[in-house]
């Protein structure tokens, strides 16, 4: 196994507002990990820093996709940084929704591929090709996530649960070795997180896609993660197993505030 | 509609006949400090805005109840044919027709037929409504163009009769210091014009939708004042005279011939457009333009370079631009700077509305309708202006996707549905 | 250079600055509250003045004083300005409230047009030449000749209603829910705030004192047309990127500032190209510092 993310003491102000305060995050190849807190701890933030959206204030990120070096991506713009091998999904659902399922993830290969204005326009052998591989692996993605008897509906009319896992595809086309998911259990049954659940095990196994997350559904996060950052206020209060983290006196603190723990 | 909506409707009327008193019903002129009283305009408005405002009312319930999915499955098409046999009147008939146009060799047929009546045109019909023709086609262009930037893209663009100026004054000037013709103009010009658009995209890569639209449009003005202002350059208010016409391998024609031929020049750059965006539209470029239009900060997590398609979106909608500028230059003979104001832009904006962003049908279908229908009803061309306003307003309160939907385009996996079956 | 041509094309910049302020005030709200552009915000401005033309005209039959005229038909054409401006929102914009930002612009422009092409038609394509009714106020010795009576007013009009305004969204109740609203519409709407009500009100009071502004100008300029309202509009709305949008100190910071760039450049390098400047300013600031002079940086929320 080896080390493919590492965050050092990244900071984040907007303004007079820390919302990341000198937060250090590592990663293994391979695993599962998740980032909990309180809302407004900063987690979200935390994410839009790493996959470019905002550029942090001071601190470093890190990355070494398997086989390869090690380099920073900090300040590098989304597009580079999804490029590099990390994808995402959002917290509150952000399809093209006037675009069928297919073109969703279509649109995930992007960066992938060559074809160009002339290409398009004189629709080439090498163009012709690289269509249809792209239409054919989108729907092998659809396949594998079971969305294929959607593939011509527009995002915006798929149910719910879909739409999530749709996000989850369209990210898995940009070919990552790591996955940032956003909360992917939000506005969920039960029974719709236990599928979750085992799709998220399985996208780790036969991907080879290794996992971040973000999430409030603590059963979710407990099953799911081999290790556990509590942020809280914008610090990391916590790191450990599932088990540590449970216990921790912190966590419970920052869970159900001071009067309760003591 | 119940009593109390028409109720409600006639005090609106009230409130609109409060509203328009001064202006419709006073007229001054302070240079001969007369007043004219219209009275009669009260009741116009009154039934204007009465019988609208029930329109408008019964449109927007409908629009409350409405908004059914746009995508159909094979088997709701079969269902939506099996119940429009069923239906009887006009409704039905309406129903059955549109089905039979969807059958492929209705559509094709059809087609065709449309495609001859383009090609003759010009042999049946009189100079008069060819020259007219060649306008209508002109704004298709632009139209189809235009839809680049904001039917796929998604950007409101207020300057884009800039990228025409640019395509008509190079042609212009090109004659004017260098005696070049026509042919050689088209693809130097259409470099300009492409040019011209990078040079606007370039700075405005960064900027959100709302402030894109004061930028364009501030680029349009100072497009127009500097022609208006470089004399020596531009010629001026005056403009550009005397630009001849298109030649056949270097054959000069008379001026019915040449305006057939000019006709048959703009059908095929029209042609060549709608090939061009066709294919453009689902190709790779083409759909990551239409996700950036549709969320700007997914399609970049989605490895997007945003500032690459923007400019790709902006040199190729300048380039249609570039080329309808020179064939207008060379039709008209005449360029001035009057002739590319804002209000050309929103022109060109109201056909693509209207038709559909996004749908090259719709934008077609747009841009023949908002300049033929004022061509043919003299009677209407004072109110031109005012319809389009209006036309935007109302589109985008009842139908923001306009008369035809866009579509996307669906794939058809023969045999893995089998499989799965 | 000459002295006294500094201080006249300063206070000329002064001028338009004032009344790019009155119109940017209504800009910079609408765009607080509700993200939008308003277009037709220029037109708001030029019907108030050619309602107050109108209105004017037909009390001068009356014989009523000059100041009695003034009084009533600027009364009027603010009370027609804002009626307007509140009609426009309920037609146009109000429908749209959850359409994508891109709709409510394109209605925006075509309710711009529409109101264009309704006082042209209804009125004249001609300019019309614009009485002064403004009294005269004694301009003070030093400035004699630099300045004059209107543009002392046009100040002082200026400044009081920047005042009134100012204390109006810092105590009042609905300037509160303005506020209020502008930071978080659905929070607003949470705490009990009626946020269509805020809307219409700051609708009102934009387009009245855009009308104010429209009445000054024409009164000062001596003329106006149907197209008088476009581009003021949109360089005011230039004005309020420049002073930070949603800042009301800021529009009228940006308002001067744009004033005085105007007229100093328009003196000093070329009139011909006043109207470039503008744009110019605005591609600058937009690239170099979006946020304005005075508003805050504006973080996008993922």
């Amino acid at each position: 196994m080896s080390r493919i993310l590492e965050v050092n003491a990244m900071t984040m102000d907007f303004g007079g507002l820390r919302a990341v305060n000198k937060v250090d995050i590592s990663m293994e190849e391979g695993e599962i990990i998740a980032l909990i807190g309180p809302n407004g701890a900063g987690k979200t933030t935390f994410f839009n820093c790493v996959t470019g959206v905002y550029t942090p204030t001071a601190g470093n990120i890190y990355i070494t996709p398997p086989g390869g070096q090690q380099r920073s991506i900090k300040g590098l713009k989304p597009s580079k940084i999804t490029e590099q091998g990390l994808a995402r999904t959002f917290q509150n659902i952000r399809l093209f929704p006037n675009m069928t399922v297919l073109e969703n993830v279509m649109i995930g290969r992007h960066s992938r591929l060559k074809a160009g204005v002339l290409g398009a326009i004189l629709r080439d052998r090498r163009t012709r090709e690289e269509e249809e591989q792209v239409i054919h692996d989108s729907y092998g993605i659809l396949g594998k996530l079971n969305l294929e008897r959607y593939v011509n509906d527009l995002a915006r009319n798929l149910p719910y649960g879909a739409q999530r896992r749709l996000e989850i595809a369209r990210a898995l086309a940009t070919e990552p070795f790591m996955l940032l998911l956003d909360e992917p259990a939000a506005g969920m049954n039960p029974q719709e997180t236990k599928s979750l659940e085992s799709l998220i095990l399985k996208i780790r196994d036969t991907e080879n896609v290794s996992i971040f997350l973000i999430e409030h559904d603590m059963s979710l996060v407990m099953s799911l993660s081999e290790r556990i950052y509590v942020m809280d206020y914008g610090k990391l209060i916590a790191t450990g197993s599932p088990a540590e983290v449970k216990n921790n006196p912190d966590v419970i603190k920052a869970y159900l505030g001071e009067d309760e723990s003591a | 509609m119940t009593l109390q909506d028409v109720k409600k409707t006639a005090l609106a009327s009230i409130w609109f006949v409060f509203l328009t008193f001064p202006i419709m019903v006073i007229r001054v002129n302070t240079i001969t400090q007369t007043v004219v009283w219209r009275w009669h305009n009260m009741l116009y408005i009154f039934l204007g805005t009465f019988f609208g405002g029930l329109l408008w009312r019964f449109a927007l319930t409908r629009r409350k109840v409405g908004a059914k999915p746009i995508v159909q499955t094979e088997d709701e098409k079969a269902a939506a044919a099996q119940s429009a046999a069923a239906t009887t009147g006009l409704k039905g008939t309406v129903a059955q027709l549109k089905v039979r146009l969807a059958e492929p060799a209705v559509r094709k047929s059809l087609i065709a037929a449309g495609l001859v009546l383009v090609l003759l045109f010009p042999i049946f019909s009189s100079l008069y409504q060819t020259s007219i023709m060649i306008t209508a086609l002109i704004y298709v262009m632009l139209a189809l163009g235009l839809n680049i930037v904001i039917g796929l893209g998604g950007m409101l663009h207020l300057g884009y009769i800039a990228f025409f100026a640019v395509g008509a004054y190079t042609y212009g000037i090109l004659y004017r210091f260098f005696d070049v013709g026509f042919w050689v103009a088209l693809p130097i010009a259409a470099f300009f014009s492409t040019l011209a658009g990078i040079l606007l995209a370039l700075p405005v890569l960064r900027l959100r939708g709302d402030y894109l639209a004061i930028v364009t449009l501030g680029f349009a003005e100072i497009v127009r004042i500097l022609l208006n202002n470089a004399t020596g350059f531009s010629g001026g208010p005056a403009g550009i005279r005397g630009i001849p016409r298109p030649t056949f391998f270097g054959i000069q024609m008379n001026l019915a011939t040449v305006s057939i031929y000019i006709y048959y020049i703009i059908v095929v750059a029209v042609a060549v457009t709608i090939f061009v965006v066709w294919r453009f539209e689902n190709s790779r470029i083409g759909r990551a333009l239409v996700a950036m239009g549709e969320d700007d900060i997914a399609a970049e997590a989605m490895g997007i370079d945003i500032a690459r398609v923007k400019l790709t979106a902006f040199a190729l909608g300048s380039f249609w631009a570039g080329i309808a500028g020179v064939i207008f230059a060379s039709r008209t003979t005449f360029i001035n700077p009057a002739s590319f104001t804002v209000w050309q832009s929103i022109i060109v904006l109201s056909c693509v509305v209207l038709g559909g962003m996004g749908s090259i049908k719709g934008v077609i279908i747009g841009a023949l309708g908002l300049i033929l229908i004022p061509e043919y009803l003299r009677a209407f061309s004072d109110y031109r202006m005012l319809i389009f306003g209006a036309v935007l307003v109302i589109m985008m309160v009842f139908r923001p996707g306009g008369l035809i939907q866009k579509k996307r385009k669906a794939y058809t996996f023969a045999v893995q549905t089998e499989e799965q079956g | 250079m000459d002295f006294d041509y500094f201080l006249r094309l300063f206070f000329s910049g002064l001028t338009r600055g004032s009344i790019y302020a009155l119109l940017a005030l209504g800009y910079t709200m609408v765009y607080g509250i509700i993200k939008l552009i308003n277009f037709a915000h220029g037109e708001i401005y030029m019907i108030g003045a050619f309602t107050a033309l109108i209105m004017a005209t037909v009390f001068s039959f009356t014989g009523m004083p000059t100041l009695a005229i003034l009084v009533l038909s600027s009364l009027v054409a603010l009370i027609y300005s804002s009626a307007y401006g509140f009609t426009i929102e309920k037609l146009a914009y109000k429908p749209l409230r959850k359409a994508p930002r891109l709709s409510v612009l394109i209605s925006a422009i075509g309710m711009s047009l529409f109101l264009q092409n309704y006082v042209l038609l209804a009125q004249t394509s001609n300019f019309l030449p614009y009485p002064s009714l403004l009294p005269q106020v004694p301009v003070p010795r030093f400035l004699q000749g630099i300045i004059n009576s209107q543009q002392i007013i046009i100040f002082t009009t200026t400044a009081v209603v920047m005042v009134l305004l100012t204390l109006l969204i810092k105590f009042t109740r609905m300037g509160k829910s303005m506020r209020a609203t502008s930071q978080d519409r659905v929070m607003a709407t949470l705490v009990g705030i009626n946020v269509n009500k805020v809307i219409s009100w700051t609708f009102l009071i934009g387009s009245f004192t855009a009308a104010l502004g429209g009445i000054l100008i024409s009164s000062f300029t001596g003329q106006i047309n149907f197209y008088v309202g476009f581009i003021a509009g949109i360089k005011a709305f230039v004005a309020a990127v420049l002073g930070g949008i949603g800042s009301i100190p800021g529009a009228v910071l940006g308002s001067l500032v744009l004033g005085m760039t105007e007229s100093f450049a328009a003196g000093y390098l070329s009139s011909v190209y006043e109207d470039v400047f503008a744009f110019i300013i605005l591609v600058l600031i937009l690239i170099f510092k979006p946020s304005g002079l005075l508003g805050r940086p504006e973080t996008q929320k993922v």
